[in-house]
Formats: structure tokens, sequence, C-alpha cells
């Protein structure tokens, strides 16, 4: 989570004080990271979650804004991508109807990168997740 | 001799109230002129559409009483409320919210023969209506189904009833496509689909038991993914469905189906229903390009293979994802001659026509003779969502969901983003 949090203030750092000069190893993994993200995300979440990452109404929870996908508990989100969801839960003020798919044939690092791209899409601007995060709590979750 | 003035004096005011009374009488009956922006809509030529209620909530299905009142279920309590009765009591084209009640929210909600019925996503409730069209005891309905699925997806529960005191009931199957995991990639589809024994079908049910349940409901249809429109049409004596279709055949199977075809695929389909019908899902899905029944890709299909089994046909198959979610069969004398007996389908629109733009957000007509199509359908009240192309469904402003025909024929129209309904009339000349 730390080093989560690391690299996006190397990120913001980096963009204001080098932003032409040179582009820094952590952030060309980021953005890679980012391209591929993008890939799972047109395959896997696009058709639920939209384009602009605004879902569906009372069917499918936006991830633009989304205080869970926005937020530290990386466990949970990772959960719900290998798990899917079937409960009916209040998310930020709003309750869903449609099935979360469950996408356990994910690699830890398509699973980080899709992760990485939905946090910092859109409005979103929160730390990205390492395959490392996912490998970890992928073992806690089975 | 002071008396006296007084007197006459009070006769002259009652007069003038009297006169005043009946003028603006006639004064507000002059004041329902045509909206000049056609509430936002574009109708056929000769038609007219104007607000007759705002900001009511999630109104999803609405019913006009024989009295000209109408009765609007809410998908989400407002103030704690789920049903609004609402009267246009000075006549000015303008309806005032009556009364709110029903602590329960859902879709359903229906009138026949003295009663009202609404339902939640689980239950059935009736309430005995007075000769004015009001509910009598807005507290205490009789419970007349009770225990359904609600399994969140899927569940609302829309009603119509028999003159023969049946009431039809939908229960949506929680399940895109009867998966072992719902909507994964991977995962076989079930077979046989436990899911209808349950769900996934009509269920009829007497109007006047309390408390029935699977144990003694018929399952009169199967087959059936959720139906939100249905119909009893009284000239054929028989129920008529719109079901939405599956979802997701890019993403769940992207080696036999690009994101195009996903977009269009399958149909959005409008069923006449026997009892005992089966309209085949999750088995086959409706491609309305090849006009057949294909198996669905849980099941083997590949987007080509038909299915042999005996599932019944659509009547009419409209584009993929449009969310059919009224039907109405005009039984009304204002409209024009190739209205009656015709369906009017309100579709709520689509949201999984990504990266296409999205489709529907209007009410259709499907001509009908003797209770089959006539003609092509049309569209016929567009314009709900207030934007030119709709790229994500919570761009819409508005999203048709409901369907009443009033007394006099016009035919009103709920929308549950804002809870807008639309009176569309035929104004004579």
């Amino acid at each position: 989570m730390k080093f989560g949090y690391s690299i996006i203030i190397v990120l913001i750092t980096t963009a204001f004080i080098v932003p032409e000069k040179k582009t820094t190893a952590v952030q060309s993994s980021i953005k890679a990271s980012l391209e591929r993200g993008k890939t799972v995300y047109l395959q896997r979440c696009m058709a639920c979650h939209q384009m602009d990452g605004g879902g569906v109404p009372r069917l499918n929870p936006p991830l633009d804004g989304a205080s869970k996908v926005k937020g530290n508990d990386k466990l949970y989100l990772v959960r719900v991508i290998i798990k899917g969801m079937t409960e009916r839960v209040e998310l930020d003020g709003e309750y869903y109807d449609n099935n979360m798919s469950a996408n356990p044939d994910l690699t830890d690092i398509q699973i980080a990168d899709v992760l990485t791209y939905i946090r910092n899409n859109w409005s979103n601007k929160a730390s990205a997740v390492t395959a490392a995060e996912v490998k970890a709590a992928r073992a806690k979750i089975k | 001799m002071k008396k006296r003035v007084l007197f006459s004096l009070s006769i002259i005011c009652a007069a003038i109230n009297f006169v005043a009374a009946n003028d603006s009488t006639i004064a507000t009956a002059k004041k329902i002129v045509a909206d000049p922006v056609n509430a936002g809509l574009k109708t056929p030529a000769g038609f007219s559409a104007s607000v007759v209620a705002d900001n009511l909530g999630r109104a999803r299905h609405i019913v006009a009483t024989e009295q000209g009142g109408l009765y609007v279920k809410l998908e989400r309590l407002k103030e704690g409320k789920g049903i609004v009765y609402l009267k246009d009591a000075d006549g000015d084209g303008k309806m005032e919210i009556t009364k709110t009640f029903a602590n329960y929210y859902g879709t359903g909600i229906a009138i026949k023969k003295g009663y009202l019925y609404a339902s939640s996503d689980q239950d059935v409730f009736r309430y005995k209506l007075d000769d004015k069209g009001d509910v009598i005891d807005t507290e205490n309905p009789q419970r007349i189904v009770k225990g359904l699925w609600d399994k969140r997806q899927h569940a609302s529960k829309s009603l119509a009833l028999d003159d023969a005191g049946n009431i039809y009931v939908n229960i949506g199957a929680p399940s895109n496509s009867c998966q072992e995991i719902d909507r994964t990639k991977g995962s076989k589809g079930m077979s046989p689909c436990p899911i209808l024994d349950s769900a996934g079908g009509i269920w009829q049910f007497k109007v006047d038991q309390a408390d029935q349940g699977y144990h003694n409901g018929v399952r009169y249809a199967t087959g059936l993914r959720n139906v939100v429109g249905l119909d009893w049409n009284k000239q054929e004596n028989k129920l008529y469905v719109t079901m939405h279709g599956r979802d997701m055949l890019y993403t769940l199977y992207p080696d036999k189906f690009d994101t195009t075809v996903s977009a269009e695929l399958p149909s959005e389909t409008l069923y006449a229903i026997n009892k005992g019908d089966n309209a085949g899902w999750p088995y086959v899905y409706y491609d309305h390009f090849q006009q057949k029944k294909i198996v669905s890709p849980e099941y083997g299909g590949d987007g080509k293979k038909t299915s042999s089994e005996n599932f019944i046909d659509p009547l009419v198959a409209f584009p993929a994802h449009m969310g059919p979610n009224a039907l109405l069969f005009y039984t009304g004398n204002q409209f024009p001659e190739k209205y009656k007996q015709g369906a009017f389908i309100a579709f709520h629109g689509s949201w999984n026509r990504s990266p296409l733009p999205q489709e529907g957000y209007y009410v259709v007509f499907v001509p009908f003779k003797n209770g089959k199509p006539s003609g092509k359908w049309e569209v016929f009240a567009d314009g709900f969502s207030g934007t030119g192309i709709v790229k994500n469904p919570r761009d819409a402003q508005h999203r048709p969901c409901g369907l009443t025909q009033g007394p006099d024929g016009s035919l009103y129209v709920s929308d549950d983003v804002k809870g807008t309904i639309y009176k569309i009339s035929y104004p004579s000349k």
C-alpha cells in the first residue's frame, strides 16, 4: 500500500519537477500497466460499467467516483474481481441489481493492471495496485 | 331595512359567486391548451403531449382509474411510501398528489373489477376501491401472493389480470443465462436450468385468495428470462408479454461474437402466451437478422446453430437490449383507427450496446389485427432522453417505464428517472 502511494507521489513530483526531460522507470511501468489494464477493462468490464466508468443506474454501479474503487481496501477490490458479487449492498447511497461477474481466471498482473486503470481513469486518482499485492490478497481470499 | 339590504346583498354575492364559479369552470377547461413544447416529445401528427405530474420519484408502472385518477408504483420509497395517487381535482390538466401510501417499493400495479393490485418484489397485495376510484383502506391491503423469489436481479414483479379471476405475475430469472456462476466467462450453462422451477416465467394466481405462493400458484409459461411488460388482450382473451433478452455475448464468448454482434443481439421479443408455453430461455435466444431461435453459447451454440426443441416464436422481434418495460393494448376510441387494438410498448432504453450508441428510450406502436401484428412497428413517442444520442443511460433525463390508458382514451407514460408522467392525446378538431 505504502509502495503504491509512493508511486503516485513519485508520479506527481516527477510530473511537476521534471516533466519533459526524463521518463522514470516507474512512470513507464505505470503507463504500461494502465494500457494493459485498459485492454482487460474493455474485455471484461466495459459492457456493464460503460466506457465512461459511469455504470448503469440501478443495475451496475459506477466506478468513476466510487468511494470503494478509490479507497484503500485493496483486498476488497481484488475479492470483487475474483469472486464477483451477488449480494444486495449499498454503494454510495444506491443499490444495484445485476450480479457482478467472477473473474478467477485473470492473472495477478491482469487484476493489478485493471485495478490500477480503474483507480486512475476518469476522475479517479488513487494508488496503483501491484501484482504482489494481488497475489497476497488472492491467498487470503481462498 | 338593514337586514333586507344584507339579505339582498348576500343573494347578489351568492349569484356572483355562482356565476364566477361557473365562469371559472369554463375558464379552467379552456386553460388546457396544447403544451407548446409537446412535453419535449416528438409524437405523430395530430397528437399532443403534456406533462401532468413531475418529480414523483422512480415511477415504474402506472394505472388509470375509470374516474380519471392515476396510481403510480415507485421503485424506491419516497418519504416512506411506495404508491402515489394522483388526481386532477381542479380540472387544470395537471394532476396533484391526492395520497401516498404502501410501505413497500416495487414495479407492478393494476386495476380490475373494483380492486387495485400492487406488488413488492416478493408479494402481491390488493386494495378495494370505492365508487370514486379511491382506495378505501390504504393501511390494510389483502396480501394475495407472498414469498416469490427476490434475488436482486430481475426482481420486479409485473402484473396483469384476466376477466376470469386470475392474476399473472412475472417472476424474472435472477440470472443472465443460467450459468453455474452468473455472468462469468467460462462458466457452463446449467442443464436443466434449475432456476426455471421458481423463476424465468409467468405464474398464475387467484385474485381473491390470501397468501398464495409457489405451492398453489400455476407456472403458466416458462423460458421467459425477464418480462417487465405484460398485458391481457381482451379481444383475444390472451396474455401477451415482452421479454428482456440476455446480455454479454461478447464479454462471455469473445471467441464466438464481436462487440457489434453483442450490441445487436439478441432480439427483444414480444410473445403471445398460451398456458404451458416455453419461450426457450436460457437454452436459446432469438436472432432477428436470421429470424431464428439460436442455441445459446452456454449450451453449445455458436451464433448459428438452431434448436429443434418446441419453443414458441416471438410475434415481433425488436433490436437488442432496448428494455421493453411496459406493454399496453389500446382499447380506446380517442386515437385514430389504425391504433385500435394495437400495442404500445415503452422501451426503457439500452445500456449494453456499448461501444455503439444506446438505443430505445421511446414508446413504440405495433399495429395489430386479430391478435397478430398487421404491420411494422414504429416509434410513436420519442425524445424522453432529452439528448440526441445516449452514450450512457445515466445521460438520459427521462426513461419510459409504464403505460396506461385513461378513461378518455389518452395514453399516459411514466418515467422512472425523475418521476414525470406524460399524457399523450389526440385532440378532436
